[in-house]
């Protein structure tokens, strides 16, 4: 790839997105674009660069941005969380709502595995106590992966990736060589396209965000921005779940650790105030 | 160290597995069927059993449903690793005593998964 190339691929992605991305990454913008370059009738990489250069149409530089952020994920990814949110987080917010239904969101949601995780948990969960009330709310920035989230098709590779053999017959049907996962579950979820950089206010509240893994991967001024946000969408009491190797530092004192669980952080609900009676 | 029985046919796919399981942390041993994999477990139970559905002298199914008759066999971890992949043989194989169930192709993400899945 030319250098401008690669420069115009990390300005677009940073100005929409605020995503990090290293110049030296040549080769993992080569494979994330060349499917759009093809996709949208361009001959390379280098001809869809050049049409976005003269045209700004917004869909092509979408569909790049699109392109970038999509990442790996799995089924009950880590597994820790998920264990964490059925025996600690759920209880003590179930007690503390008396009874109230919890709503969850996966921020970044991708494919849909990590929201469908929790579908499948809730189910576990309920069957143990029919007194159970969770919703499911699920986002991205990227159209395109919410399209597959929706359909709840995966691969057989996919389906192989974290999710254990009984819960994969128990919940999907075989279509073709590709798996479906059933539409009830399917319903439990509300989607909804979301740049987390673009505010948080129209969102709506949540009492858990699962937000794993997207941080990192964004510049710190926006890292720190969302983190303050997502203030807004948590109540005093709420949860924030990150990467288990992300922190919540960048936001100062917005956020406090949770011991003994990386990555669970809880809202610190001096933190608005205090931000109020600053401004 | 725990043992891993990798029962397939193919010397290729025992080779990939082999390499994945290794790594895992496994010591592994090998049969090309399921009479050689039923004399192996006789000698020395394993602690866990990677098992091809299709194969001559004695397939995967046969040698499960004798397995788990012997004494001991109700112990071994058993990951069915085949390309039958459709519901009925994956029900049919967890009717039999199947642990866990790995469509082919794998890769060692899979594996470990799998692995990991039935606190292997």
């Amino acid at each position: 790839m030319r250098p401008d190339d690669v420069s115009l691929v990390i300005s677009l992605c940073r100005a929409r997105a605020g995503l990090k991305i290293s110049a030296e990454k040549t080769y993992l913008i080569e494979s994330r674009l060349s499917p759009v370059a093809r996709r949208e009738g361009y001959e390379s990489i280098s001809e869809l660069l050049a049409a976005i250069r003269t045209k700004r149409e917004e869909p092509l530089i979408w569909g790049v941005v699109e392109a970038m952020t999509s990442g790996e994920t799995a089924f009950f990814r880590d597994r820790a969380p998920f264990e964490t949110f059925q025996k600690d987080i759920y209880p003590t917010l179930s007690r503390a709502r008396g009874g109230e239904p919890i709503r969850v969101w996966s921020a970044a949601c991708a494919a849909g595995q990590e929201v469908y995780s929790l579908a499948m948990l809730n189910e576990i969960m309920q069957a143990q106590d029919p007194g159970v009330r969770i919703e499911l709310a699920a986002s991205d920035i990227s159209t395109r992966a919410l399209e597959q989230a929706q359909s709840g098709i995966y691969s057989q590779f996919e389906v192989q990736r974290g999710l254990p053999i009984r819960l994969l017959l128990k919940h999907f049907e075989k279509v073709g060589e590709q798996w479906r996962l059933s539409a009830s579950l399917r319903r439990m979820v509300r989607w909804r396209r979301v740049n987390l950089i673009a505010g948080l206010a129209a969102v709506g509240r949540f009492d858990v965000v699962f937000c794993r893994n997207v941080l990192s991967g964004l510049e710190p001024p926006f890292q720190k921005k969302v983190l303050e946000d997502l203030t807004l969408v948590l109540p005093d009491d709420g949860f924030l779940i990150l990467g288990a190797k992300e922190t919540a530092e960048a936001a100062g004192e917005a956020f406090s650790p949770v011991a003994a669980r990386p990555g669970l952080y809880r809202r610190n609900p001096a933190f608005r105030a205090a931000a109020a009676a600053a401004a | 160290m725990k043992t891993c029985l990798v029962v397939d046919d193919s010397r290729v796919i025992r080779k990939v597995a082999r390499r994945i399981l290794e790594d895992l942390g496994f010591e592994i041993a090998e049969a090309a069927d399921g009479m050689e994999a039923l004399a192996w477990c006789r000698a020395a139970m394993p602690d866990a059993i990677l098992l091809d559905w299709n194969m001559p002298v004695m397939g995967g199914l046969d040698f499960l449903l004798k397995l788990r008759t012997e004494p001991g066999g109700d112990a071994p971890v058993v990951v069915f690793c085949t390309v039958e992949n459709d519901v009925a043989h994956i029900q049919e194989a967890l009717d039999a005593g199947a642990d866990e169930y790995i469509m082919k192709p794998f890769d060692g993400d899979i594996i470990e998964s799998k692995f990991a899945e039935v606190g292997l």
